[in-house]
């Protein structure tokens, strides 16, 4: 820490006599990539020069595409973590698409990919292979979309749980099946409109009361780590990459990547999306070892669920003609729910 | 290509598929103008020096603030910070508090003895300053920069003008005053005391001066006419607070009334409070809302036992007491006569009406003109007649020490290229940065550093300074605050958030740059940018 940093630190703000004030130090920045301000170990992974862009630029990722964003932060913090001692395994998507049209690749890191549905038994492979050959400090990550983890792999991924093989599995979680045109996974929120739950009939989108929550199913398994991350906090992703990489066994984090176009949204809206998702309590952020759950995100400034819906046109549907749809205060109560669950509202104000 | 077993691509390639072609809106960085600066009347970049400050190094601070304000110490003790009114963070907490951070660079300034450089190369040119009150000591600062050489005439025994005559030592102590101005001197700047300029056209040929700046400042006091007994007391609060300057302290007595409604009233009222007056009354036709006196003062006053009658007149003035008629506003807000009287003890009544400027020094100066008693200055701050410049009270404007200072520069840059037989032409301001370009989502929550105050009991009987300062650690907290609006405080956001690496970050001081080869033109980096220092421009096909 630096001198400046240390005085600062002591709290020593003369006040007008029975004033008590809480000297918080890094206001400017305190939620920025980085911060000229703070020792360089402070800062994110990604706010230097020397990341290792894991996953560099030429991709055909659309603009503004949270899941190519999601996989930088997540693979450059693992590359730091591991010392470049790192192979990622990837299903079909979009991430797998987009990356690697042939002859190219965007790719600085060992990378495979066999099919929509094995990612986690590959990945299980890999790491068995490396073990075998005496190689064990070579990590691995398996990574695919939500369609690729919830869906048709699900078998595989509960598999590489119970064993509790050495991976680390990311899933990034952009709520369809993006790459083959935004088809409905188990992902995909109620009432949204995918290309298989199109805005029609009495209840357009999708339907209530179906889908799963991979990260709990991935807690049951009482596997050593599970987390949710979302783009909009690089810190909190950055940081739990890092836990995951410190650990051995099956890990996963799945992480909340919009997709401007499976979602109808802004392409400059992927990271303002991503954090209402989190302040509205939609996509509640946590983490869970061996089984339970240890931590959750708070909410910065708790906001309506509305605001999170309006700028994505999948939502279109439950405001048209002016006139809100009921549904929507099911979404709302589905987020309280959340805020409750998680505690993710603080009843006392110690953030002032 | 040979590859090794199952290697089928060569890591990185895809930097060959150069996606910026898909883009229709492309980032660019710019600058946009703080609302601090802009709301600035001496033209302080203060988004600037604070960034100096917030980085703990006071003295880079003080240099850049210093570039357009020689007086940083004043400024941080009598400014009334309209900067502070127009801060972006008064949205999310409370303003930065500038003028606090502004003072402990002054104060800093002084203990550490940093000087201002004298001017690298003479210019030959001689202009002549009349008054040493802020805005002759910031033109002849200014000016001196530039290489000329220049002499300050004042009238009075001491510089300063009414930062001395006027503004109370408990609010200006007089070393603080004097350390300032010492260190314009110390540039080589010539100040002559005691030397009142009766006429400037023959001051000017006498002195062989190519150009004059005129700040005689407005010193007359304003008169109202109040029936008085012959042996009844009145004053008028120019003349009261000069004298607090002197050996002799004004006599009020026990119970002092003082007439008007502005800042000098409450300072000739608080000075009275020193001075040991039991009741020190401040009488005004209007409301408390409606007085030209800025709030945080009269909330001083008050606190300091100071009183207030609101709506009132003073009609007639006897020894010993005074009558006060009762006024109501109508409904255009003017206070009209209701006939009910009051009779009030007072030992004095001190008039505070405002003041006038004494133009005698100008008579007969062809092509000066005179306005409602001040003197028509263009847009360059020069008189109608050639070559004489005037600033500060004297001139069309509000009346403040910023005011004056400001002026000071500005009439200093177009004496500098008049004197070159140029024009300055200043550059273009920035688009604003208002609150909408910031995304305020990247700054921690915090409250504004309360400065400490000096126990009120202390207050009422001493003349020492109210206000205290700050000290290094709140002074670091306080400028951390600033939201750097407009500005880019390298944060890399943009370089993080950019899903195509098509951001360059070049190293610390350095910045960034945009890599259009692969920028997708999404506007991430835009959105997410906290200050507002990057802008979207269609992209030209
Ligand atoms: C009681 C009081 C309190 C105030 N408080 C504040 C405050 O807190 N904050 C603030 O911003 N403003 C305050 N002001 C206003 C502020 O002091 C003035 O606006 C400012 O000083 C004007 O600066 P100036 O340089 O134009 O003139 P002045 O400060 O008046 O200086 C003019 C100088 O010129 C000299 N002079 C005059 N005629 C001649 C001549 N013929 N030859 C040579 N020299 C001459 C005078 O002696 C004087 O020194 C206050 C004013 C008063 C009266
Ligand atoms: C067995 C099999 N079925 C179908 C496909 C076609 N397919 C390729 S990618 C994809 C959707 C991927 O969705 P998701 O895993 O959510 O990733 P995203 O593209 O959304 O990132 C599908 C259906 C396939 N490649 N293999
Ligand atoms: S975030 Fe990257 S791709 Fe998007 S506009 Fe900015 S530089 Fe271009
Ligand atoms: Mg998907």
């Amino acid at each position: 820490m630096s001198p400046i940093n240390e005085a600062a630190d002591r709290n020593a703000a003369p006040l007008a006599p029975g004033e008590t004030q809480k000297l918080k130090f890094y206001q400017k920045g305190t939620h920025t990539v980085g911060n000229r301000l703070v020792d360089v170990d402070d800062r994110a992974v990604q706010s230097s020069l020397d990341r290792s862009n894991a996953l560099t630029c030429g991709h055909r990722a659309c603009q503004g595409c949270g899941e190519a964003l999601g996989a930088r932060y997540a693979l450059d913090a693992a590359m730091r973590a591991t010392g470049g001692n790192l192979i990622a395994v990837n299903a079909t998507g979009c991430l797998e698409v987009f990356t690697t049209p042939y002859p190219e690749t965007s790719w600085q890191l060992p990378w495979l990919h066999s099919l929509f549905g094995n990612a986690a038994a590959v990945a299980t492979g890999v790491a068995a292979a490396m073990r075998v050959k005496g190689r064990s400090n070579v990590r691995v990550i398996a990574q695919g979309g939500d369609g690729g983890t919830t869906d048709i792999g699900f078998q595989c991924l509960s598999g590489m749980f119970e064993r509790n093989d050495d991976v680390l599995y990311i899933c990034y979680d952009n709520e369809g099946y993006m790459n083959t045109g935004v088809q409905r996974s188990s992902a995909t929120p109620p009432a949204a409109r995918t290309a298989t739950t199109p805005a029609v009939g009495d209840e357009p989108g999708n339907v209530f009361g179906t889908g799963k929550s991979v990260p709990r199913i991935a807690v049951a398994h009482r596997i050593p780590y599970v987390a949710t991350a979302t783009v909009a906090d690089l810190h909190d992703l950055e940081r739990k990459v890092v836990k995951a990489m410190s650990i051995r066994g099956a890990r996963y984090i799945q992480i909340d990547v919009p997709c401007p176009l499976g979602w109808g949204s802004a392409s400059h809206d992927t990271i303002r999306l991503a954090r209402l998702a989190v302040e509205t309590g939609f996509y509640p952020i946590f983490e869970a070892e061996h089984g339970k759950v240890t931590a959750a995100r708070k909410i910065r400034k708790r906001t309506p669920v509305v605001e999170y819906l309006k700028p994505q046109k999948r939502f279109a549907h439950l405001f048209k003609g002016g006139v809100e749809d009921p549904r929507v205060a099911r979404l709302q109560a589905m987020c309280d729910a959340n805020i409750e669950e998680y505690g993710l509202v603080d009843h006392h104000d110690d953030d002032v | 290509m040979e590859h090794p077993f199952a290697i089928t691509l060569d890591v990185g390639t895809s930097k060959a598929n150069h996606t910026g072609s898909w883009r229709n809106e492309r980032p660019v960085y710019v600058h946009r103008l703080p609302p601090c600066n802009h709301a600035c009347p001496a033209g302080e970049d203060i988004q600037g020096w604070l960034s100096f400050a917030e980085s703990g190094d006071y003295e880079a601070a003080w240099r850049a603030l210093t570039e357009n304000n020689p007086l940083p110490a004043i400024m941080g003790r009598v400014c009334y910070h309209p900067c502070e009114g127009a801060c972006n963070r008064a949205a999310i907490d409370a303003a930065v508090g500038i003028n606090s951070v502004e003072r402990f660079l002054g104060d800093q300034a002084i203990a550490q003895g940093w000087a201002f450089a004298p001017p690298a190369q003479e210019s030959g040119k001689r202009v002549l300053v009349v008054g040493a009150g802020p805005s002759g000591l910031s033109a002849a600062y200014h000016l001196r920069r530039f290489g000329h050489a220049v002499t300050i005439r004042e009238a009075g025994p001491l510089p300063g003008g009414m930062m001395r005559f006027g503004i109370p030592k408990y609010r200006l102590p007089r070393d603080v005053l004097d350390a300032e101005v010492k260190r314009i001197a110390d540039m080589g700047v010539r100040i002559e005391y005691d030397a009142k300029v009766e006429n400037i056209r023959d001051a000017m040929t006498e002195g062989g001066f190519d150009a004059a700046f005129l700040a005689v400042g407005a010193h007359i006091a304003k008169r109202a006419y109040i029936p008085a007994g012959e042996a009844a007391k009145v004053l008028d609060a120019v003349q009261v607070l000069r004298s607090m300057e002197g050996e002799d302290k004004p006599l009020l007595g026990r119970r002092v009334v003082v007439y008007g409604g502005g800042n000098t009233a409450i300072d000739v009222a608080r000075t009275a409070k020193r001075l040991g007056a039991e009741e020190a009354v401040i009488v005004y036709r209007r409301t408390r809302d409606k007085m030209p006196a800025h709030d945080f003062e009269v909330e001083e006053a008050l606190e300091e036992g100071v009183m207030m009658k609101w709506l009132s007149t003073i009609k007639n003035v006897e020894s010993g007491s005074i009558t006060v008629e009762k006024m109501a506003l109508d409904d255009k807000g003017f206070p009209q006569p209701t006939g009910e009287y009051e009779t009030l003890e007072a030992d004095s009544v001190v008039l505070a009406l405002g003041q006038d400027v004494d133009l005698s020094l100008l008579d007969g100066v062809p092509g000066l003109v005179v306005e409602n008693g001040v003197v028509k200055v263009g847009p360059n701050m020069m008189t109608g007649a050639p070559g004489v410049f005037a600033g500060g009270d004297m001139v069309p404007s509000e009346r403040t020490v910023t005011v004056a200072v400001g002026h000071g520069k500005k009439a200093a840059r177009h004496i500098d290229a008049w004197l070159r037989g140029a024009t300055y032409d200043p550059a273009p301001k920035h688009e604003l940065a208002s609150f909408d370009k910031l995304n305020t989502w990247y700054y921690g929550e915090a409250p504004k550093t309360v400065r400490p105050v000096l126990e009120i009991a202390r207050r009422k009987s001493t003349f020492e300074e109210v206000v205290a300062g700050l000290d290094e650690t709140n002074a670091l907290f306080e400028a951390r605050r600033c939201l750097s609006c407009g500005n880019c405080f390298e944060c890399d956001n943009c370089y993080g958030v950019c899903p195509d690496n098509a951001v360059i970050k070049l190293g610390p001081g350095k910045g960034f740059e945009f890599n259009y080869d692969y920028c997708k033109g999404c506007g991430l980096c835009g959105a997410e940018c906290p200050c507002g220092a990057i802008r979207m421009v269609p992209e030209t096909i």
